[in-house]
């Protein structure tokens, strides 16, 4: 039985659920060694502190859609963190966000440029633009911790119809996200891009200027969560978004994204955010030993990798091309559906 | 001598009666790096009829679709669509002049929903600059496209869940939502139950009453006589046969196709006859999907050929046999002992080698020496203990005894890189690789593919002498005459399944073609 497209199914099945899984049984888990674990007033605690990572997850989605990768998101917050920090402290809220998101797409941009013009793989592209990044915004910020200015930091304090407002921004940037993938047709060949780069080409997309757009989007939204953490933390340190690229593919493959590229949504990852969270808060909530947060985080980011590739070759199995064909499998595959 | 009867014919309709071709094709030639590979291949397609185009694998018939469909340019010669000039530069004037192909790989989005295939690229908007898609009128769309084509599936179904004939009729759906006046099948039928092929053609039937033009290209010649008010056969590049399906029966059809060739000198074989004792034996090895039943065996010192089209299971039986792809059932033995876990480490541990379909990407290190590639394969034997530091001398005495043997052309075998030697020397490169381990089963696919024909006879000749040396060698070739001249026995393939067993003493050309095209063998 094992290869039947039928089996092959029931397994994808399955890993779309293992996330939710994972996610039951830590809460159950974390609850039970910690009384100040299972309350609203957490639960609304983690639902804030997974906001950027979400919107960040979002925008990685894009990118990994079309089978690319950005490694330099964290180096977008930073950089982003301290522009906001240090020239625009006087201006107000909005200024300060539409400046936030320019900066993010002109560094997604660079990674287009060398992606789609130079065709330079991104992994690579992604690797150097995180170490420019980093490196330009430790040169304006002398490695001294930032401090946000009222304007920025007084955004995450506030609330409109009693949402508070980093929740209001990461629902509007979800809200963005999901009319440019699912109702533009800028989404569809988004898709039709990650499921075979030859097969859009030859109906006639446009695939330079979708993948140019797509590292665009992910810059931008990165930026959106580099504003969002700021005014959360209302400081940034030299190490603000660092190592963060890697909770927000993990937080997007968790979320059921490929990083082979073609399948994928948007409440997945912000729930693979959520997940992420989860496990940081409860960590502290069950007071463990910090030197334990990274093996944690490793252990998560190892699970979303396997879960992904195992998930990846269940589905190339269900795509894969037959040479002969068995009369009695087919009857099967017409019964089962 | 068939194609004066078919112009006279054409001559014999009263001029009035003649109507302008949707598409007429005159002495189309093409040439890729100085081989020519079409020689001025004419012919018409009237508006509502079908034109059957059949040919063996290289005749010409890819390259013409190519040149049709803008993938390629021809050199010279004149194509006409609907009277006008025809001359497309990239695939997309193909379409726009109303060329439409149904590939035997279905460019199909499986991540994708039916009607978003359907329409891809073209979605319909809520307004000019309003980029949504309007999702009433794109499922509006999707249903009228699905029903021309008989096809009952929600258009919100992922493709992913749709058979390979359903995919097909997908992909016709796309052809028709394009005003495509002609569409191009290249063997639609190779993945389809014989259910969905009776619908396929009776979808043809339906689109030739609507007057489009339809080529059909196979290698089921049943299905062409079946369907096509015109033939044309390929062979080499030239257009040998062509005229109405009535004046020609099947067997005229395949020996038009098969032809003869130039003769090609293949090596002496001292051995020949003299077999030793059985070093592969297959036994009714299956793998759904794959191949099935197939039975044979291959002696000490002989080569057996496989026969096939490509697509016929013969890379995949020949991966099955090296332990890199699994089997379901059945049983292969190897020098007396079964194959307990099929994998390319015990297999190659147990005198197996193979070379590949495409020694580019999975037999060579390009960058490497001619000596670092060699060495590849024997060097776990010239490692001694744990300190694994390799024994050189013995191997370095052996690496220069295999450039005479093999008449492998480098100027120096520890620094030449592999790439900057030409595809014959490349090929003799992946073969010596093997022979260091004095394999006593060789499994080659394709070894002369791509090779001039003087490279070809150097090939040949390294692998008669390995013949001669001993070992049992499992050939695969699409070039029937080079499975003539160099093997003792053909086992043909034909969808998965083993067609014929020929022994070389009643090797005919039109035997094996044949058994290779045959639809319908042990079903």
């Amino acid at each position: 039985m094992t290869g039947s497209p039928a089996h092959a199914r029931r397994l994808t099945r399955f890993f779309q659920l293992l996330p939710a899984i994972f996610f039951t049984v830590l809460v159950a888990g974390f609850s039970v060694m910690s009384s100040r674990f299972f309350s609203l007033q957490n639960f609304t605690n983690i639902l804030l502190q997974a906001a950027h990572l979400a919107v960040m997850a979002v925008g990685m989605t894009f990118v990994l859609l079309v089978a690319g990768v950005d490694l330099s998101v964290g180096a977008t917050m930073y950089i982003v963190a301290v522009t906001l920090a240090l020239y625009l402290s006087a201006s107000p809220t909005w200024i300060c966000l539409l400046i936030a998101i320019a900066i993010g797409v002109a560094f997604g941009s660079v990674n287009a440029f060398f992606v789609v013009k130079l065709r330079v793989a991104p992994f690579i592209v992604t690797l150097a633009t995180l170490f420019v990044g980093r490196g330009v915004g430790l040169y304006l910020s002398d490695t001294r911790m930032v401090l946000a200015g009222p304007a920025v930091s007084g955004f995450a304090h506030e609330s409109l119809l009693g949402v508070p407002a980093p929740v209001f921004l990461e629902a509007a940037s979800l809200a963005a996200a999901f009319v440019l993938l699912r109702l533009t047709p800028f989404g569809r060949s988004v898709y039709a891009i990650g499921g075979d780069r030859e097969g859009a080409r030859k109906v006639g997309i446009n695939v330079e200027k979708v993948t140019f757009a797509v590292y665009c989007l992910c810059g931008a939204f990165a930026a959106i969560g580099g504003f969002i953490s700021l005014s959360q933390a209302a400081a940034a340190p030299s190490t603000f978004g660092e190592h963060k690229e890697f909770l927000v593919i993990a937080a997007a493959v968790l979320g059921g994204t490929s990083l082979f590229g073609g399948h994928g949504g948007l409440l997945g990852p912000v729930f693979g955010a959520i997940l992420i969270q989860t496990v940081q808060n409860g960590l502290v909530m069950i007071d463990a030993d910090p030197y334990i947060y990274p093996l944690i985080t490793a252990a998560i980011i190892f699970i979303a990798v396997l879960v992904d590739s195992l998930r990846a070759s269940a589905i190339a199995r269900l795509e894969r091309r037959r040479i002969r064909v068995e009369e009695e499998e087919t009857v099967e595959a017409v019964a089962s559906t | 001598m068939p194609t004066k009867t078919a112009m006279s014919l054409d001559q014999a309709r009263p001029a009035d009666v003649r109507r302008l071709p949707l598409l007429s094709l005159r002495d189309v030639t093409k040439s890729f790096f100085g081989v020519m590979v079409l020689h001025g291949v004419s012919f018409d397609l009237q508006a509502g009829e079908v034109v059957g185009l059949v040919g063996q694998n290289g005749s010409g018939k890819s390259t013409t679709m190519n040149i049709l469909g803008g993938v390629h340019q021809r050199d010279s010669g004149e194509i006409v669509i609907g009277g006008t000039h025809y001359k497309p530069r990239v695939p997309r004037d193909a379409e726009d002049a109303g060329i439409a192909f149904i590939q035997q790989e279905l460019n199909i989005f499986a991540n994708l929903s039916v009607e978003e295939n359907l329409l891809m690229g073209r979605f319909p908007q809520l307004g000019k600059w309003l980029p949504v898609i309007s999702f009433g009128r794109l499922r509006e769309r999707a249903r009228q496209l699905l029903a021309a084509v008989d096809l009952n599936v929600s258009p919100q179904a992922s493709a992913s869940t749709l058979s390979p004939g359903e995919r097909q009729l997908v992909e016709i759906a796309k052809a028709l939502s394009l005003n495509a006046k002609i569409i191009i099948f290249d063997e639609p039928t190779t993945s389809l139950t014989s259910r969905e092929s009776e619908r396929l053609f009776a979808l043809i039937e339906r689109l030739r009453y609507q007057g489009i033009g339809i080529i059909y290209i196979s290698h089921l010649l049943a299905d062409v006589m079946r369907l096509a008010d015109q033939i044309v056969v390929l062979r080499d590049g030239q257009v040998v046969w062509r005229g109405p399906k009535v004046t020609i029966t099947v067997d005229n059809l395949v020996t038009a196709m098969v032809g003869r060739s130039i003769e090609t000198l293949f090596p002496s074989r001292s051995r020949r006859g003299t077999t030793g004792p059985t070093v592969l034996e297959v036994e009714r090895v299956s793998q759904p999907g794959v191949v099935r039943n197939v039975s044979f065996s291959v002696a000490e010192g002989e080569i057996v050929g496989i026969a096939g089209l490509m697509g016929s299971g013969r890379t995949e039986l020949a991966r099955i046999l090296f332990g890199l792809d699994p089997f379901e059932s059945g049983r292969v033995v190897v020098t007396g002992r079964p194959f307990v876990k099929p994998e390319p480490r015990a297999c190659i541990a147990g005198g197996m080698a193979f070379l590949t379909e495409d020694r580019r990407q999975e037999g060579l290190m390009m960058d490497g020496s001619v000596a670092a590639n060699l060495e590849l394969a024997a060097l776990p034997e010239h490692v001694r203990g744990i300190s694994s530091r390799i024994q050189d001398r013995g191997l370095r005495q052996r690496m220069l005894a295999l450039k005479e043997q093999l008449d492998i052309k480098s100027r120096d075998l520890w620094v030449t890189p592999v790439r900057t030697l030409s595809g014959g020397n490349q090929q003799k490169v992946v073969i010596g690789k093997w022979l260091l381990r004095q394999p006593k089963l060789f499994i080659l696919d394709e070894p002369t593919r791509g090779l001039d024909v003087g490279a070809k006879e150097e090939v040949n000749k390294a692998i008669a002498q390995l013949a001669d040396a001993g070992t049992a060698v499992l050939m695969i070739s699409s070039e029937l005459e080079e499975l003539m001249g160099m093997c003792d026995r053909v086992v043909v393939m034909n969808r998965g399944e083993l067609g014929r067993i020929i022994e070389r003493s009643a090797f005919e050309r039109e035997a094996i073609v044949k058994a290779a095209i045959w639809k319908g063998i042990g079903t």
